[in-house]
């Protein structure tokens, strides 16, 4: 069996790189897993919101008491449930988050600023008293002229959604507010010299839409307040350590008191690193003193869950008549809905990521509007600063007749390669996707009328972070494994791998299950592409713990020094002279005497990981569009993306392919569509159009492996990444495909048939 | 000495400075010199910045050593979704 | 208003039940007949999350109501083992990691298993319209088709 020397770290790898079957899967196959909504406690209430009816309005007066009175009635909760909390930024990656907009984002305090904004929440005996008991709370709203738009929102006249609000990372501060939270840049190098230098320069603005994570599963929580203010919450989220801090600093309540029990979660991508329902359900479930579950429907999901930027670009790159890059300059203007705090500073940090080039410049703004407080959608940021320069670098390959594939090359990042946002890179497999991209059939299929072919580039940084993770021996040599981090989609599987090859054990002796915020130390959330690279990290720190236990009862059983035993290929044996005296014992023979050797056997992995490498990825995609709708249809797909080491290969090939189908839905048809009345108009799975099964051809994926030297494993975190190439590589294609250099986002049918008309070309193909 | 590099708004709180020398051992003490010599850069450090030493990103790591000759690089900080 | 009082088969048990005029077959399965396995994704018939079979015919229970399936025969997702057998479908998933968190599995099993009770050799583009109306935001498709398509190979060879 393949041995990995990660990091040095040497164990036979009997599971990882195999596609074993998943242990949580029956449970998924047959209906009887529990996701958020499953979850029912005895006597529990109904919560339901009030939401405001207006993009932008002055809040003069709640009246609850109507409401209150209502039979079946048994708690409401308003902003005065709720104190207030001091404007201060705590980090939450790189959306530092500011209690102050997050309690003003459970509940609306002086304002409403978006439709849909919570305004109050009620508990009832049954839905349909709940939902009457909304209609007889009393808001009394004073409306206010709103904005959407990103550029509008930084019009010096345009409306001002905070009084207080006064661009930060600009000297001097600004005399007034306004709708500009934030402007960040990063430069290297001398960009003016730089274009000076340039033989060749593409220049182009391009826009995005707000796009939702879409996830399945709507939001859904239950809270349980006792009389002594112990706190359980069962919910489903990507973070429920998160939630607990969340909910204990809203509510002024001890973290050890609130125990936060994750769901199955369906489907998260980001939108589920924040709070929504759970402050209520506790805040209702406190005054009620019973359980009170909510759940979010798809309309509210939409309204007033974080959708991911809108956003307007401005790229400009300069490279030299023989493909040199030598210049790459970007502003970017992201929307971040109600309050700051968009991914525009990641955005800016990874436009030019992928290349080794000498002089940069982006400059990015952060800008509140008339829309929900965004939230962060798998690789928050990179997806719009890379649409847009992928784009340009697909016109610079036109102009300077080299192929795209080939400039790429040319000026792709790698070991060494000094990043657009400082260190160097490590080890990195931008160049082996490039390559991998190059040797596929789809790369020489011949292609007809219409059809185009494009490829694009992209990266996530990843992190590690804070990670807890038990192993605990069974008395009968199974193991029970306990991580802290959500499973979205086959970590247990990929974590009982890691544990089974690290203790010699078979795979299906051990059960892997998602603790509880009770049962260990505290755990960051699930994003960040972090679950496989900080969890298995964790298992190994646990497996050393009863490695090394094994060996101190093993030199005591047989009366040898520490130095005399070693744990080999699931195994204490004893080493040297002493070798054939003793029977190496195993795991399971440990089980058997752990009492009368000490106690039960664990370990306990509990780090804040670091390490973490990039991942690179390439997509390459051949389309073709009908000139009579406009319509664009993926005909063939392929990503390649460094994996790093891919534990199980099945669902590191299925980030690939999902993000790659969220990319492709972001460039084709997803968008906020907004009424002149600032209020959502596609708040549904019928117009907000997602990537149907008939809508995409098999997505093939290329597992490239350049191992993270940090890693044990060598593991690179992969959900990210494949979100970020689709849009570009599809606007190449398309361009290719019609001669048309499509800027703005979704490039639907109505957009396309449009630009053919303008251009004479929206005649049928020949023949039909 | 380590080879310290501010990326992105920080430099805006040195009046512009972007680069120094300074002989720090660990990230702790690489913002206790930093603070030292510019106080607003203070409260920015302790929360929401990443550190890179030669190449490797860290993040909330106070205790991490850095070696007398790194090139170390104070970053935004950066999760995911 | 007095509540309906309906009886129906559900997975082949007879099951008695009261219900509003307003509610869902969905919310009946899940709220009054704990059957969880059925999920709730847009109450509007667009994702397909809420799957079932009603007299053999796939529809999304969130668009039938409660009082319109007296005397009728509902298959869920949580019919579809027998005892400790899984069907072919739901292995068939498994061994392809046709499923990432799981929360559309369900509505896809109940309407894949449709297709093949009345299509055992459905090319793959027969599956993906098929498939159309159940939507999965993590997989991209691509190892549900194959799941579906393998296991309809398999069921061909019995």
């Amino acid at each position: 069996m393949p041995q990995t020397n990660g990091n040095g770290h040497a164990v036979a790898q009997t599971y990882v790189g195999t596609r074993t079957v998943r242990p949580d899967g029956v449970d998924k196959v047959t209906g009887r897993a529990r996701f958020g909504a499953d979850f029912s406690l005895p006597g529990q209430l109904v919560g339901r919101v009030l939401r405001s009816p207006h993009a932008h309005a002055r809040i003069v007066a709640i009246d609850t008491s109507r409401a209150e009175q209502l039979p079946g009635v048994k708690a409401v909760v308003t902003r005065d449930d709720f104190p207030d909390q001091s404007s201060e930024f705590i980090p939450a990656g790189e959306m530092l988050i500011n209690y102050r907009d997050v309690v003003r984002n459970v509940l609306a305090r002086e304002k409403v600023l978006y439709e849909g904004h919570p305004v109050a929440a009620v508990a009832a005996t049954s839905v349909a008293i709940a939902k009457r008991a909304l209609k007889l709370i009393d808001v009394q709203y004073e409306v206010l002229p709103h904005v959407i738009d990103v550029v509008e929102a930084m019009r010096p006249d345009a409306p001002l959604l905070h009084e207080d609000l006064y661009t930060a990372g600009v000297e001097p501060k600004p005399a007034k507010p306004s709708n500009v939270a934030k402007r960040v840049e990063i430069s290297l190098g001398d960009i003016e010299a730089g274009f000076a230098k340039a033989d060749v320069i593409v220049e182009r603005e391009f826009t995005t839409q707000p796009v939702h994570q879409g996830y399945i599963e709507p939001h859904a929580a239950v809270a349980s307040v006792s009389e002594d203010g112990s706190t359980e919450i069962w919910c489903s989220t990507q973070g429920h350590f998160i939630v607990r801090a969340h909910c204990a600093r809203l509510l002024g309540l001890d973290i050890g008191k609130v125990r936060v029990t994750a769901s199955e979660i369906g489907g998260g991508f980001g939108g589920k690193t924040v709070v929504y329902l759970e402050p209520l359900a506790v805040a209702l479930s406190k005054k009620a003193k019973r359980p009170v579950k909510m759940v979010m429907s798809r309309e509210e999901v939409f309204k007033a869950s974080g959708p991911t930027s809108g956003a307007h670009i401005k790229v400009k790159m300069g490279a030299t008549k023989d493909g040199r890059f030598v210049a790459g300059y970007a502003e970017l203007r992201y929307q971040a809905g109600a309050f700051q705090g968009s991914p525009v500073q990641p955005g800016v940090m990874c436009a030019y990521a992928p290349y080794d080039i000498e002089n940069v410049k982006v400059i990015g703004y952060d800008v509140v509007s008339n829309r929900p407080k965004v939230a962060a959608y798998r690789a928050p940021g990179a997806p719009i600063s890379e649409f847009a320069v992928e784009s340009v670098v697909d016109e610079l390959a036109k102009k300077l007749e080299i192929d795209p594939v080939e400039l790429r090359l040319q000026n792709a990042a790698r070991e060494g390669t000094k990043a657009a946002y400082g260190p160097k890179f490590g080890p990195i497999g931008l160049v082996d996707t490039l390559h991998a991209v190059e040797k596929t059939n789809q790369y020489t299929t011949p292609l007809g009328e219409w059809q185009g072919r494009g490829v694009a580039s992209g990266f996530w940084f990843n992190i590690g972070g804070e990670t807890c993770a038990s192993l605990t021996v069974n008395e009968d040599g199974t193991v029970s494994l306990m991580a802290g981090t959500p499973d979205i989609g086959g970590l247990r599987a990929s974590l009982a791998m890691v544990a089974a090859d690290e203790l010699g054990v078979p795979y299906e002796k051990v059960r892997p299950i998602i603790g509880d915020t009770g049962s260990l130390g505290f755990n960051f959330l699930t994003g960040g592409s972090r679950s496989c690279f900080s969890g298995a990290m964790a298992i190994v720190e646990a497996a050393k713990e009863i490695k090394a236990d094994l060996c101190a009862r093993a030199a005591k059983l047989w009366d040898l020094k520490a130095d005399q035993v070693e744990f080999k290929d699931g195994h204490v044996r004893a080493t040297g002279a002493g070798a054939d005296k003793h029977t190496p014992m195993s795991v399971a023979d440990f089980a058997k005497v752990a009492g009368k050797t000490g106690g039960p056997i664990g370990g306990y992995g509990r780090i804040n990981a670091q390490g973490a490498g990039p991942s690179f990825g390439t997509h390459l995609v051949d389309l073709e569009v009908d000139p009579e709708t406009g319509r664009v249809t993926i005909l063939r797909y392929t990503v390649a993306q460094d994996a790093g080491k891919a534990i199980h290969p099945s669902y590191v090939e299925g980030q690939y392919q999902g993000g790659a189908a969220q990319g492709i839905g972001w460039a084709l048809n997803e968008e906020y569509i907004y009424g002149a009345d600032g209020k959502l108009q596609n708040a549904g799975f019928l117009d907000y159009r997602m990537p149907v099964a008939s809508d995409l051809p098999m997505i093939d994926a290329i597992l490239v492996e350049v191992p993270n030297p940090r890693h044990p494993y060598g593991v690179r975190g992969v959900g990210e990444t494949p979100i970020v190439p689709p849009m570009a590589a599809i606007a190449n294609a398309i361009e290719r495909a019609t001669g048309i250099r499509f800027t703005d986002l979704p490039i639907s049918p109505p957009k396309v048939l449009k630009a053919l008309r303008e251009r004479g070309l929206n005649h049928p193909k020949n023949g039909s | 000495m380590a080879r310290v590099v501010l990326v992105g708004n920080l430099v805006q709180l040195t009046g512009g400075v972007a680069q120094f020398d300074l002989p720090a051992t660990s990230v702790k003490h690489l913002f206790a010199l930093l603070a030292e010599r510019h106080p607003a850069l203070a409260p920015h450090l302790e929360e929401g910045v990443a550190v890179a030493i030669d190449g490797q990103i860290y993040q909330d790591t106070l205790l991490e050593p850095i070696a007398p000759d790194s090139e170390v690089f104070v970053m935004p900080q950066i999760a995911g979704g | 208003m007095a509540k309906h009082h309906v009886t129906a088969t559900v997975n082949g048990d007879e099951v008695e039940f009261l219900c509003e005029t307003e509610e869902t077959l969905l919310d009946v399965l899940r709220d009054t007949l704990t059957l969880t396995g059925s999920k709730e994704g847009c109450s509007s018939g667009d994702c397909g999350a809420c799957s079932v079979t009603l007299d053999g015919r796939l529809v999304c229970s969130c668009l039938v109501l409660g009082c319109e399936v007296g005397g009728r025969r509902i298959e869920t997702i949580e019919g579809m083992a027998k005892g400790e057998t899984l069907h072919p479908l739901q292995r068939k998933f498994l061994e392809h990691a046709a499923l990432q968190c799981g929360i559309c599995t369900p509505g896809v099993l109940v309407a894949a298993r449709s297709l093949l009770e009345r299509d055992p050799d459905p090319s793959e583009t027969e599956v993906r319209y098929w498939l159309a109306g159940n939507l999965c935001r993590c997989t991209g498709y691509d190892k549900i088709i194959k799941a579906v398509m393998d296991t309809a190979a398999e069921l061909r060879r019995r």
